[in-house]
């Protein structure tokens, strides 16, 4: 009986671990699909809409099948509450980072070449971002002595996303070219994006609970 | 008859075992990292295993404490310990076998007269103190361990999960044997002395004592308390009544606690104390909640102290002066009401007498100059004879021990048919010219 729950929490370690891996690549992918946008790419765009879609479902597979075994076999019960909510946040991010794609994909937004740069800054630093909390979730799992290493950089990339939303949206309302209702496409889809940082520092501020209920 | 006596011994064990399996397997209950069935399983067959293999040790402090040598006042001094539990247990309080067992011995002794071996009841009295302090230095010393070896290794949460139930369950069945071990004195220690069980071979094998006859009786009553009603008390308790713990903590809890009762119980451990030149280990029934509440106020004050409920300590602290003075009340009222309402005999009464013989037999270990004035003389009681005692000189309690071992008689009858004798010794050396 011992060895059979090793051998199922061993599996499930990895199953999280995989979990967290697509949430990164997700961030990775997105990164590249904006780029590939921005730069008129329509081919790469699809091949990266096509990636993440992929990455979003089997994130979904994973996180149902780990929260399934936690909870039939009895796995984790102080914990398992807050590792199924860590799990469904960090799930959002990458329903996020699929969103940001697909919204494009829906939208075609027309983005001026002056703002590309603000754009591409802001995607890097939601990324950035993702991978702060993408890191402190690995640490909860396996090494909390590390945790705060990961988990004030959630917070300083996601200000940086606050900075760079704001003087991007400060720039598209300040441009008489563009009509009202295209500056409020523009300013919708860089708070959409805004937003997935949000949700990391969210996130965040819920694994600082967490690793206190830890603690011995 | 016999059985009807032994009933309370029983009644005492099922007790045991509804309100200290929580100290040993609650938190890993309560947290639903072991089930209730598997921890009922393993603790009852641990307690049982330790109660018959190493229950020997801290009953002979309690006999010294009090050598009951009636059946009726045996029951009677385990039905107050048992009452002074349910008392307890109903107001809210952690009850303690060990404690109420003690009041209850004392209480006998106050109503049969007996002499209350105060460097027993000091030894005793003493390990209330000393068992928390302990388990508090035991858990300090475990929850710094185990922190380093958490830092070093780096399991993931799910390996460090597994290996703590694990560890749970270890620690359970490694407390569950200690539980046994030391606190099945407190349940039958009192049937021991008066008990006509006769040796019994296992195909040859082992044989059981009657002694242990009577403690696997005691460890059956404590699995049925077990599976009873623990489960209730693990529910009402299992919320953490000093402090929250998590697993870890209470792995490091249940294993301080098992290592002090071990400590207190193992015979083994105090002659190796003893052969190292150091001085023996008191082997006494302690107290399981006292370990546990010592255990758990040790993790809490390594943290800052801060997540400790002082208030319950406070109130756990102060019902352990008020069980076993509860106990020996509940003892002495109930004991003079078997007595005189029921006409039980509640004690043998010992009698008292030294003669000259006796006296010139302790002459060369013991200065008897001054017990010419007590030869010959009946006293009713080991009180009466000890402060007759007193009166001449202040003797070492070996001393003292000696004299009263050799003054002692049997019952009444003895003492009337040695009183005849010396009469009628006296009336030959009167007829001497």
């Amino acid at each position: 009986m011992s060895i059979n729950i090793l051998r199922s929490s061993i599996k499930i370690e990895r199953q999280i671990d995989e979990f967290l891996n697509q949430i990164s690549e997700a961030g990775l992918i997105f990164k590249s699909g904006t780029e590939a946008y921005l730069a008129g790419d329509a081919e790469g765009f699809e091949a990266k809409l096509a990636d993440i879609t992929l990455k979003e479902h089997r994130g979904d597979e994973l996180r149902r099948t780990i929260e399934t075994a936690l909870y039939s076999k009895t796995l984790i019960p102080e914990s398992r509450g807050d590792v199924l909510e860590l799990l469904e946040s960090m799930d959002y991010l990458l329903g996020g980072f699929k969103g940001a794609l697909w919204r494009i994909e829906i939208e075609s937004p027309e983005i001026p070449e002056p703002f590309h740069a603000g754009i591409l800054e802001l995607s890097d630093n939601v990324v950035k971002t993702a991978e702060a909390i993408v890191l402190s979730a690995r640490a909860f799992f396996k090494d909390l002595s590390t945790i705060t290493n990961h988990m004030h950089k959630v917070s300083f990339w996601e200000t940086e996303c606050d900075k760079i939303v704001s003087r991007l949206q400060r720039d598209i309302f300040r441009d008489d070219s563009l009509r009202l209702s295209h500056k409020m496409q523009l300013r919708d889809y860089t708070g959409g994006l805004d937003k997935i940082a949000d949700k990391a520092e969210d996130v965040a501020d819920k694994l600082a609970i967490y690793v206190i209920k830890r603690s011995l | 008859m016999t059985s009807i006596f032994f009933s309370s011994g029983i009644f005492l064990g099922w007790s045991l075992g509804a309100n200290n399996m929580s100290n040993v397997f609650g938190t890993a209950v309560g947290t639903r990292m072991i089930r209730f069935r598997t921890a009922a399983v393993w603790c009852s067959a641990f307690v049982i295993l330790g109660s018959v293999v190493s229950g020997g040790g801290a009953s002979e402090t309690l006999g010294r404490l009090g050598s009951i040598n009636a059946l009726a006042g045996a029951f009677m001094v385990a039905l107050a310990s048992a009452v002074t539990m349910f008392v307890m247990t109903k107001a809210s309080y952690p009850a303690s076998t060990s404690q109420t067992i003690v009041g209850s011995i004392v209480g006998w002794n106050l109503f049969s007269g007996s002499l209350i071996d105060y460097g027993a009841l000091t030894r005793i009295l003493s390990t209330w103190v000393f068992c928390p302090v302990l388990a508090a230095l035991f858990s300090m010393l475990l929850y710094v361990l185990c922190r380093r070896l958490l830092r070093l290794t780096k399991p993931h949460m799910l390996t460090q999960d597994h290996l703590t139930r694990l560890g749970l369950l270890l620690a359970g069945i490694f407390g569950s044997y200690a539980l046994g071990a030391n606190n099945i004195s407190t349940v039958m220690g009192v049937f021991v002395p008066i008990s006509d069980f006769s040796p019994i071979n296992l195909f040859g094998l082992v044989t059981l004592s009657a002694a242990q006859q009577l403690f696997f009786l005691g460890g059956l009553a404590i699995a049925v308390g077990v599976f009873t009603y623990s489960k209730k008390v693990i529910m009402t308790v299992g919320g953490g009544g000093i402090m929250k713990l998590s697993p870890v903590a209470a792995f490091i809890v249940v294993v301080s606690h098992s290592l002090v009762l071990t400590i207190f119980s193992s015979q083994g451990l105090s002659d190796a104390f003893v052969s190292l030149g150091l001085p023996a280990i008191p082997l006494v029934p302690v107290s399981s909640s006292q370990a546990i509440v010592g255990a758990v106020v040790g993790i809490g004050l390594l943290k800052g102290g801060r997540a400790i409920r002082w208030r319950t300590v406070g109130a756990i602290c102060s019902s352990w002066a008020v069980t076993p003075v509860l106990a020996a009340g509940i003892c002495f009222v109930s004991l003079f009401f078997l007595q005189n309402v029921f006409m039980q005999q509640t004690y043998r009464p010992e009698r008292y007498r030294l003669t000259g013989a006796e006296a010139a037999r302790l002459a060369p270990e013991v200065d008897t100059a001054g017990l010419d004035g007590l030869l010959g003389r009946t006293f009713a009681n080991a009180r009466d004879f000890k402060d007759r005692l007193d009166r001449v000189r202040e003797y070492s309690e070996a001393d003292l021990r000696r004299i009263m071992e050799t003054a002692r008689l049997c019952d009444a009858s003895a003492a009337t048919a040695l009183q005849g004798a010396a009469d009628a010794e006296g009336a030959a050396r009167g007829a001497m010219p």
